[in-house]
C-alpha cells in the first residue's frame, strides 16, 4: 500500500498518530471522562463560565421584569444585537453539521475525530440562537404562540412569513442535530458502561446506552440510519441559513432585499463555524493530549475551509457593493455610502479587515498548522463575522427610505450582559460535555484504523 | 439428565478479518441462529451472517411523506379552510410560501423516523440481554469480536457446534447461559 501513496500525500500529516490500536484508542478517549481527575483549570474555568451564565440568568430575568426597553433598541432599529446574536450563534452552530454529516457523504475520514464535539458545538450554539429570538419577542413567555396548535382564540401563525418558517427551520434543526448527535453516542455510551469503574457512572451510561451490544444487524440498521440522517441533515442545514437569510431578503429594506443572501448567509455560517471549531479544538487537544487524534491534518484541513468559506463571504460584499453601484437604485447607492462614510463606518472598515484581508494569511501553511497563530485568526473571524450581522440589521436598519425616521442604535449594559452571558452559557455547557461524554467518537475512530479492515481471505 | 437453559455459545476473535471469516463459514455450514457482535460497524460482517434488508430506508421514507403531506395540509387547512384572509384577492393556497414549512416538516418526519425506527427495529432500548451474562463481552465494545449460534437453531448441539466453533481457533468460546 506504501509506496502506492504519492509523496504529496505523504508529507500531509496522518489523520490519526501511528502506533494505535482499538484498544489504546478506546482507553485514551473513555479516559478523559472515566478516570482523568478534574483539575484545577477545568474547574476555574467552568466556574467563571457558569458565573457569566448567572449573569445571563440576571439579564434575562431583569429582561422578563422590564421588557425589551432596558435594551438599545428603538424605532427605526428594532432588531438590535438580539437579531446581531441570533444569526451569529446559529452560523456558529452549521460548522457541525456541515463536519458530521456533509463530511460524512463526502467520505471524509479524517472528521471522525472532531465530528463529536463538532456536533455539541452546534447544539450549544443553537440554544443560544434560539433564546435571542424569543427574548426579543417582547412577551417572551408567549412563545408558543409561534407553533400552530388549537387554541380558543382560533389564532393561527402566518405561514406566509419567513419569521414563521424560521421557527420551524430552527426548531427541526435542533431536533434534528440533537437525535443525530444522540445516535452517535450510543455505541460509545455502550463502550463507556463497559469501561466504568463506578457502579453509579455504569448505570447511568448503561442507561443512556439502551443496551447497545454491537450486534451486527444492529450495526446495518444503525450505518443506514446515520447515513440517511446525514443525507438529510445536509439539505436541512443549508435550508437553515437560507431561511435566516429570508428574514432580512424577503423585506424591502436596501441592504436587505437581495438574492445574493442565501449563498453568503450558508457560506459565513461555515466560515465562523470553523472558526468556532478551531478555537474549541486547538486548546481541547492541547489539554486533554489529544494531538494523536486531532492532529495538524484536521487543523490545516479546517483553515482550508475557513479560507474557502471566506472568499465566498468576500465575493458577496463584493457583489453587494456593486449591486449598490450597478442597480442605479438611489438607495441601494445610499446603503453603500453609509456604510462607507456613516456614523457606523468602522464597524464596516473592521469587518473587512477581520474577514477578508487578516485571513488571507491562511494561503501561508505555517499560519495552517501552527495552532497559536490558527486560533488568532479564527478569533478575529468570529469577530468580523458578529461585524458583520451587525452592519446588516443595524447600519441598514438605521437610515432608510426616509431622513425624518433615522436614528441611531447604542447597546445599552443588558445587551452586552444577553451577548457575553451566552457565550458564557456555551462554554459552561462544553465544559461540561468535555467530563461526561466521549468527546471524540471512539468508535468511528476505530474504523480509521489500518486493522479495521477486512482481509479478503487466500 | 438436568441442564441449566442454555442462551447459545460464543466465541471471541481478535480481528475484523477472522469474525468475518469465521461468520461467513458459519452460515454456509448451515447455521441460521446466528449473531455477531463488534466494536464498530463491519460492512461484510451483516452480510455474512446473512442479514440484508433492513428496512429502515422505507420507514425514513414513509416518515418523510408523512411529514410532507401533513406540513402542506397543515398550512393548506389554515389559510384555505379555517381562516382565509383575503388580501387583495391573492390566492389563499400560496403555495410557494408554503414550501419551506413542508420542506422542515419532511426533514423532521423523516429524521425522527429514520432513528426511532432503528431503534424500534434494534429492539432497543433493552438493558438486559442474556450476552451481557459472559464476562468476556465487555469487550465487545472495545478491541473483541464475538460470534454466537443460538441454542434456539436447529443445528444447534452442545458438543457438535462447540467443535464446530473451535475449528476456527478463537480466542475463547464461552456457554451463554440464558
Amino acid at each position: 500500500m506504501d509506496q502506492q501513496i504519492p509523496t504529496k500525500e505523504r508529507r500531509k500529516a496522518p489523520v490519526i498518530a501511528p502506533g494505535h490500536t482499538f484498544g489504546t484508542i478506546t482507553d485514551q478517549i473513555s479516559s478523559i471522562v472515566l478516570t482523568r481527575p478534574v483539575s484545577n483549570g477545568w474547574l476555574v474555568g467552568f466556574g467563571v463560565s457558569a458565573l457569566v451564565t448567572m449573569m445571563l440568568l440576571y439579564a434575562v430575568g431583569y429582561l422578563f421584569l422590564r421588557g425589551v426597553g432596558i435594551w438599545g433598541v428603538n424605532i427605526p432599529i428594532g432588531w438590535g444585537f438580539a437579531i446581531v446574536n441570533f444569526v451569529w450563534w446559529i452560523g456558529i452552530g452549521h460548522a457541525g453539521t456541515l463536519i458530521s454529516a456533509i463530511l460524512l457523504l463526502l467520505r471524509q475520514p479524517w472528521r471522525n475525530s472532531i465530528n463529536r464535539f463538532a456536533e455539541a458545538m452546534t447544539l450549544f450554539a443553537v440554544s443560544c440562537a434560539g433564546l435571542f429570538p424569543i427574548l426579543h419577542l417582547g412577551r417572551p413567555w408567549l412563545a408558543y404562540w409561534l407553533f400552530p396548535y388549537p387554541n380558543s382564540m382560533n389564532y393561527w401563525p402566518q405561514f406566509r412569513s419567513p419569521l414563521v418558517w424560521d421557527v420551524f427551520a430552527v426548531s427541526t434543526y435542533f431536533t434534528i442535530s440533537l437525535v443525530f448527535w444522540f445516535i452517535g453516542l450510543i455505541p460509545d455510551l455502550a463502550t463507556l458502561r463497559d469501561r466504568a469503574e463506578s457502579r453509579w457512572a455504569a448505570m447511568i451510561y448503561g442507561i443512556l446506552a439502551m443496551g447497545w451490544r454491537g450486534s451486527a444487524r444492529h450495526w446495518k440498521r444503525y450505518d443506514k440510519a446515520y447515513l440517511l440522517l446525514a443525507g438529510l441533515a445536509t439539505p436541512l442545514v443549508l435550508s437553515v441559513h437560507t431561511v435566516v437569510s429570508f428574514d432580512f431578503a424577503v423585506a424591502i429594506v436596501p441592504g436587505w432585499h437581495t438574492t445574493i443572501f442565501p449563498p453568503y448567509f450558508v457560506a459565513g455560517a461555515i466560515y465562523s463555524g470553523f472558526a468556532m471549531v478551531l478555537m474549541l479544538a486547538i486548546p481541547i487537544r492541547k489539554i486533554y493530549g489529544l494531538e494523536d487524534f486531532i492532529t495538524l491534518r484536521h487543523l490545516d484541513n479546517s483553515a482550508k475551509v475557513m479560507l474557502a468559506t471566506g472568499l465566498i463571504v468576500a465575493y458577496g460584499y463584493a457583489i453587494e457593493a456593486f449591486m449598490g453601484w450597478y442597480s442605479g437604485n438611489h438607495f441601494d447607492a445610499f446603503l453603500l455610502s453609509n456604510r462607507l462614510h456613516g456614523p457606523y463606518r468602522f464597524t464596516y472598515y473592521a469587518l473587512l479587515f477581520c474577514n477578508i484581508v487578516f485571513p488571507q494569511l491562511l494561503w501561508i501553511r505555517k499560519w495552517r498548522i501552527k495552532p497559536l497563530r490558527l486560533f488568532l485568526v479564527s478569533g478575529v473571524v468570529l469577530v468580523g463575522m458578529w461585524l458583520e450581522r451587525f452592519v446588516i440589521v443595524v447600519v441598514s436598519l438605521h437610515r432608510d427610505f426616509l431622513a425624518s425616521s433615522w436614528g441611531m442604535y447604542y447597546p445599552t449594559k443588558w445587551d452586552w450582559m444577553t451577548y457575553i452571558g451566552t457565550i458564557g452559557f456555551f462554554l459552561a455547557a462544553f465544559f461540561l460535555f468535555v467530563r461526561i461524554l466521549p468527546m471524540i467518537s471512539i468508535f468511528e475512530m476505530r474504523t480509521l484504523l489500518p486493522e479495521a479492515e477486512v482481509k479478503e481471505a487466500e | 439428565m438436568k441442564h441449566t437453559p442454555v442462551y447459545g455459545l460464543m466465541a471471541e476473535f481478535a480481528n475484523p478479518t477472522d469474525i468475518v471469516e469465521a461468520a461467513r463459514r458459519t452460515h454456509e455450514a448451515g447455521y441460521r441462529k446466528i449473531d455477531a457482535y463488534s466494536p464498530f460497524p463491519i460492512e461484510e460482517l451483516a452480510e455474512a451472517i446473512g442479514f440484508h434488508n433492513d428496512g429502515v430506508a422505507l420507514i425514513t421514507l414513509v416518515g418523510g411523506l408523512i411529514g410532507m403531506c401533513a406540513g402542506y395540509s397543515l398550512q393548506y387547512w389554515i389559510h384555505a379552510i379555517n381562516y382565509p384572509i383575503n388580501v387583495g384577492g391573492r390566492p389563499l393556497n400560496s403555495w410557494p410560501a408554503f414550501i419551506v414549512v413542508t420542506f422542515e416538516m419532511t426533514i423532521l418526519f423523516a429524521g425522527l423516523s429514520a432513528v426511532f425506527g432503528m431503534l424500534a427495529l434494534n429492539g432497543l432500548p433493552m438493558p438486559y440481554h442474556p450476552v451481557f451474562n459472559v464476562p468476556r463481552f465487555v469487550f465487545a465494545t472495545k478491541d473483541r469480536f464475538f460470534l454466537i449460534i443460538f441454542s434456539s437453531d436447529v443445528k444447534y448441539d452442545p458438543v457438535e457446534t462447540r467443535r464446530f466453533l473451535e475449528s476456527f481457533s478463537p480466542r475463547s468460546i464461552s456457554e451463554v447461559p440464558s
